[in-house]
This record gives C-alpha cells, sequence and structure tokens, in this order.
C-alpha cells in the first residue's frame, strides 16, 4: 500500500475524489441560488426539491420512456427549469412586493408538496440509475482507481459553472442581469422588460438544480429526501461564501467540498458536520461571508 | 383592555374544564406545541426574524431532561428547569452567531446550526441515536405528586404552559419589548437612538430558545420519548406553519395556530390520508402565504376593528 509519512495515500485520494464529487453538487446548487438571490432578493427554499425532481425526471425518462442518460440531460434541466419559471411566474410573483420572508416561506412551502408527493409515489427508500455504457469504464492513477463517470461529473460541472460565470460577467446578457441586480427601476425606465428577465432568471438557477439532479443520479440514491439534505449544507455553504458573487459561490462549493472529503479521510466522525462549524468560524470572524459585501 | 381580560378569562376556564371532554395526552401535547410556536412567534412576530433551526432547542430541552429523568433520579420539575436552562444556553450561543445577519441570511444560519445539533446528537452516545430516548419516567411532582396520572399531568402541562405564556406576555408588554418592536418597525431608526440593537436582538432570542426548551422537556414528560424527529428541521417547519397559520405577531396566534396543525396531524395520521400529511402541510403554507397573511387571529382582529372598532 502507498503511504507517504503514514498516511494511506489510495484512502486520502479516494476521499478526495468525493470531496470534489460533492463539492461539484454545492457549487451548481449554490450557483443556481446566487443567481436568483442576485435578482430576486430571496433564497429559493425547493432548490434541494428541484435538485430531487431532476433526478426523478431523469430516472422516469429512462425507465418510461427510454430516454438516455445524455438525451435527459438536456431534456431534463429544461423541463424542471420550466417548473421553475411556473412557480416564479403563478407564485412568487404575485407577492413580490411583500416581505421577502414570505416568498422564502413559500418556496418551502413547494418544496414540502414535492418532497412529500415523491415520497407518496415512490417510498422514501430510493431508487438506482445506472450509469451510462460510454461513462462506465475507468483510468488506473499511481494512487488510486479513476472511475470516468466521476470525472466527467467534475469536468461537466466546472464547465458548466464556468460558462456561467462567464455568461454573467463578460456578456452584454450577463450586464443586463447585473444591471437589474443593482437597480430594477432604472432598467425598466431604460425598456427592458425586467419582469420576464427575472422570471427567465428563476428558470435557470432552477434549472441548474436540475441539471444537477440529473448529473447525481447515477452517483447517489435517487430519493426523495436528497434535496432536503444536500440543500441545508448548501445554505451553510452560501452563508460561508457569502452571496456577494458569482465566482465566490463557485469556488466555496468546491471547496467546501474538498474540506468535507478530507475530514472525512482524517477525522471521519466529524464529516457530517465540518462545513457546519466552518460556517461558524466564517460567522465569528466575517460575518458578511468570505465573497461577501457588507449590507 | 377589558374585552381581552374576559377573553383570556374564558380561554382559561376552557383549558381547565377541557381534559373532562377530551383525551388529556392529546390536549397536552396541544399545550406543549402552542407554548412552543409561543417561543418562536416572540422572535418572527416581535423582531422580525424567522428563525428556521428552534427544533434545536425543542429537541435540547427534550433530551436533556430525559436524560436526568431516567439517570439521575431528579424531580421533574429540576430536570424540566435544567432542560430549559440548557436550551437557553444553546440559544445564547446561537443567537451570538446567528443576529450578526439578517433576513433570509438569519433563516439560513438557524437552519444550518439546528442541523449541526441534528448531526451531534445523531452521533452522541446518551441520546439513543436513531432509536431515540424511550420509556423517559414522568416522576413524582415536587417529590408527591403522582405524574404517571394523565390528569396530573395534564394540569402540570398547563401551568407550565401559563408560565411560559406569562413570560413571553410580560416581554413583549414591558419596554424592552418596545425596543424589540421598534427594531422590528424600523432598525435603522432604533440603532440611531442609541440602542444596541443585536444585544436586544440576542436577548430575545435567548429567551425565545429557552422557552422552545421548556416546551420540549414538558413534551418529553408527556410522552416519555425523547427522539430525533424533535430536532429535526421539519419540526423547525412546522412551528413556522403553526405560527403563520394562527397569525404572526399576534399573541394568542401561535396557540390557535398549533391547535389547527396538531389536531390536523392527529386527525390524517389515523386515516387514509396519513400518507399526505407532508402535501397537505406544503399547500397550507403555499395558501397562507399567498392568500391569508394575517393568519387565522390577525384576520379575526381585522374583522373586529372593522366590525366594532
Amino acid at each position: 500500500m502507498a503511504t507517504f509519512l503514514g498516511i494511506n495515500l489510495f484512502g486520502l485520494f479516494g476521499q478526495l475524489l468525493v470531496g470534489l464529487i460533492n463539492g461539484s453538487f454545492y457549487a451548481l446548487l449554490s450557483l443556481g441560488l446566487a443567481i436568483i438571490f442576485g435578482l430576486l432578493k430571496i433564497i429559493n427554499f425547493a432548490q434541494g426539491a428541484m435538485y430531487m425532481l431532476g433526478a426523478f425526471a431523469a430516472w422516469m425518462a429512462l425507465n418510461y420512456f427510454g430516454i438516455n442518460y445524455w438525451a435527459a440531460l438536456v431534456i431534463v434541466p429544461l423541463v424542471v427549469g420550466f417548473v421553475g419559471i411556473l412557480m416564479e411566474r403563478f407564485l412568487i410573483r404575485p407577492i413580490a412586493n411583500e416581505d421577502h420572508l414570505y416568498s422564502l416561506l413559500l418556496t418551502f412551502g413547494v418544496a414540502m408538496i414535492l418532497q412529500g408527493l415523491f415520497t407518496h409515489l415512490y417510498g422514501s427508500s430510493g431508487m438506482s440509475y445506472t450509469i451510462p455504457d460510454s461513462l462506465r469504464g475507468g483510468t488506473k492513477l499511481p494512487f488510486m482507481y479513476l472511475p470516468d463517470y466521476r470525472l466527467w461529473i467534475i469536468c461537466a460541472s466546472v464547465v458548466v459553472c464556468g460558462l456561467t460565470w462567464w455568461m454573467i460577467e463578460k456578456t452584454k446578457l450577463g450586464a443586463y442581469l447585473r444591471a437589474g441586480t443593482e437597480n430594477p427601476q432604472l432598467m425598466q425606465a431604460f425598456g427592458i422588460n425586467v419582469p420576464l428577465i427575472v422570471t427567465l432568471t428563476f428558470g435557470f438557477g432552477v434549472g441548474l438544480a436540475g441539471l444537477a439532479g440529473v448529473m447525481a443520479a447515477p452517483i447517489y440514491s435517487v430519493s426523495p429526501d436528497m434535496g432536503s439534505n444536500i440543500l441545508i449544507v448548501v445554505f451553510a455553504i452560501v452563508v460561508i461564501g457569502g452571496m456577494g458573487s458569482i465566482g465566490g459561490a463557485i469556488l466555496t462549493g468546491l471547496g467546501m467540498g474538498v474540506i468535507e472529503g478530507l475530514t472525512k479521510y482524517f477525522y471521519p466522525e466529524a464529516s457530517n458536520t465540518v462545513i457546519f462549524l466552518v460556517m461558524v468560524v466564517v460567522l465569528l470572524v466575517k460575518p458578511a461571508g468570505l465573497f461577501g459585501k457588507e449590507a | 383592555m377589558m374585552k381581552v381580560n374576559k377573553l383570556y378569562v374564558a380561554l382559561l376556564v376552557l383549558a381547565v374544564v377541557a381534559p373532562f371532554f377530551l383525551y388529556p395526552v392529546f390536549l397536552a401535547k396541544l399545550l406543549c406545541f402552542a407554548l412552543f410556536a409561543c417561543a418562536f412567534n416572540l422572535m418572527l412576530g416581535y423582531v422580525g426574524l424567522l428563525s428556521f433551526g428552534h427544533a434545536a432547542f425543542l429537541g435540547t430541552g427534550g433530551y436533556i431532561t430525559g436524560w436526568l429523568m431516567m439517570n439521575s433520579g431528579m424531580t421533574p420539575e429540576l430536570a424540566i428547569i435544567l432542560g430549559t436552562v440548557a436550551a437557553g444556553a444553546l440559544g445564547a450561543v446561537f443567537g451570538k452567531l446567528s443576529v450578526k445577519r439578517e433576513g433570509i441570511y438569519f433563516a439560513m444560519v438557524t437552519l444550518a446550526l439546528a442541523q449541526l445539533v441534528f448531526f451531534i446528537y445523531l452521533q452522541a452516545p446518551f441520546t439513543g441515536g436513531e432509536d431515540g430516548m424511550q420509556g423517559v419516567p414522568r416522576g413524582n411532582l415536587f417529590g408527591f405528586i403522582d405524574l404517571s396520572d394523565n390528569m396530573n399531568m395534564y394540569y402540570f402541562v398547563l401551568a407550565v404552559f401559563l408560565i411560559g405564556f406569562w413570560v413571553i406576555h410580560r416581554t413583549i408588554h414591558s419596554p424592552f419589548g418596545q425596543v424589540l418592536k421598534a427594531i422590528r418597525e424600523n432598525e435603522a431608526r432604533a440603532v440611531s437612538l442609541g440602542y444596541n440593537v443585536n444585544d436586544y436582538k440576542w436577548v430575545a432570542f435567548t429567551i425565545s430558545a429557552a422557552l422552545a426548551g421548556l416546551a420540549g422537556s414538558t413534551k418529553t414528560l408527556v410522552f416519555q420519548l425523547a427522539s430525533l424527529t424533535d430536532v429535526h428541521w421539519h419540526m423547525s417547519g412546522e412551528v413556522v406553519l403553526m405560527t403563520l397559520v394562527g397569525g404572526v405577531g399576534t399573541i394568542l396566534g401561535p396557540v390557535v395556530g398549533a391547535g389547527v396543525i396538531v389536531t390536523m396531524q392527529n386527525y390524517l395520521s389515523g386515516g387514509e390520508l396519513g400518507n399526505y400529511v407532508h402535501i397537505i402541510m406544503g399547500f397550507i403554507f403555499v395558501i397562507c402565504v399567498l392568500a391569508f397573511r394575517s393568519g387565522i387571529v390577525g384576520e379575526l382582529q381585522k374583522m373586529w376593528k372593522r366590525n366594532f372598532g
């Protein structure tokens, strides 16, 4: 067994890989939350439920309609994003002028309905989704075995996050989005359809969660509570990173995944709690979050 | 405010005679959740901060009281006091951290901290993990009142509830409570008047947590059980729903809301709709937020003002 300074390198790299995978999902989910927060100033409590919906939609697409993984990767985020658009248009917009805590409670209610519905339909034990044939192999590296599917998840997540960052920070569409974040009234006065941008942004943010769900289906068990479990961790990550920047959300997500993976190796008892503990430390040292602007 | 006093007297009479008509354990459960919701409402209704982590305090009170009753031979009132103090201490720590952030961040911070507590209780040996603490003895109140009698237990819970309710009532109507309301209405102004806003929020949070712990401690005695259900984020969501249904920021709203939700859960869990409890609760959330934001008591107050005010 390869060891270095008494550390089992196989185990260490294995957990690092698991950490990076988890981090990829944290990054996608917190990115979606940050985009929605930027424009609507609300936290979507249903983001976890949308991730769960994405995983179930991929599972249903394969088992009921024979739609394969690659097609699901395109179709499911669109479907989930559309659900998000309906939700924004018919549930969130009517109370947009009320205290933002109400829209938070509303999305919490939607999350409860979705989770309850899928628990009722499919039970709480969870189902498996087979890894697509083309990604079933793996590569043997000096210190570890790297399955193709895991490599694919990390790459896909980094590419999607990077593209989203580029789109928001460097394109004209992104400029509209950022302007809408700064001053929606002025944007409206310039003749830009702000409500449409808000709806599409919400749909996009939710669609990212749907995409994460499809990607997660083959490696985690597809179960109704997969969304709520990950969402609370993502909330802690959002508090750690602060909602100030898109790049910050991505980096914090990946970074926290790695920290979690390392904890799993060095002190497994704390692996469930380490991210929350980091949040406590950040709140003590820099309450606005690592990348946050002081409100 | 004669009318309000008459209302309170009528409700008290109702609470005293109720166990002769309804199952006392059910009523005791109702009062425990009513106290829990009132404690939560102190934060949301009077400080304007939505805590999504109050289950941590309910559960902490329950576990500490349960452990003391099983292992220390203490009388129940002491075990409850210590459970309340433990929850209050946890609340002081949480409060110190969470009042640094506002609005939705506050909700996320409290939710995450409560999840931290959930995982600790899941792994800690003394809680019994997934099985929970079962067969907690009710003991003899002050050493001579046998609480294993359901009627005795109910009246003890009623007394605990009244004490908790009185503390909340006093807090709200004290100068301290007025400052809390000022913070809720216009925080910047409260700051400019020289109030240390974060300290006020912190103290309110600690009181709220301690009372939630009191509710949890008492609930453990009633059911002779302390389990992870009480620490789960579902529980934090339920107390938000109770308060919302009853009326945020009204003193009786949480009591009414707790009554509605607990009764509904009891009714549904027996019938064939049991599987739908969470779906139905989710719908109630959505409907309340969209069309019924004042809650039952809030709407009644509005009607009262329109017709008699």
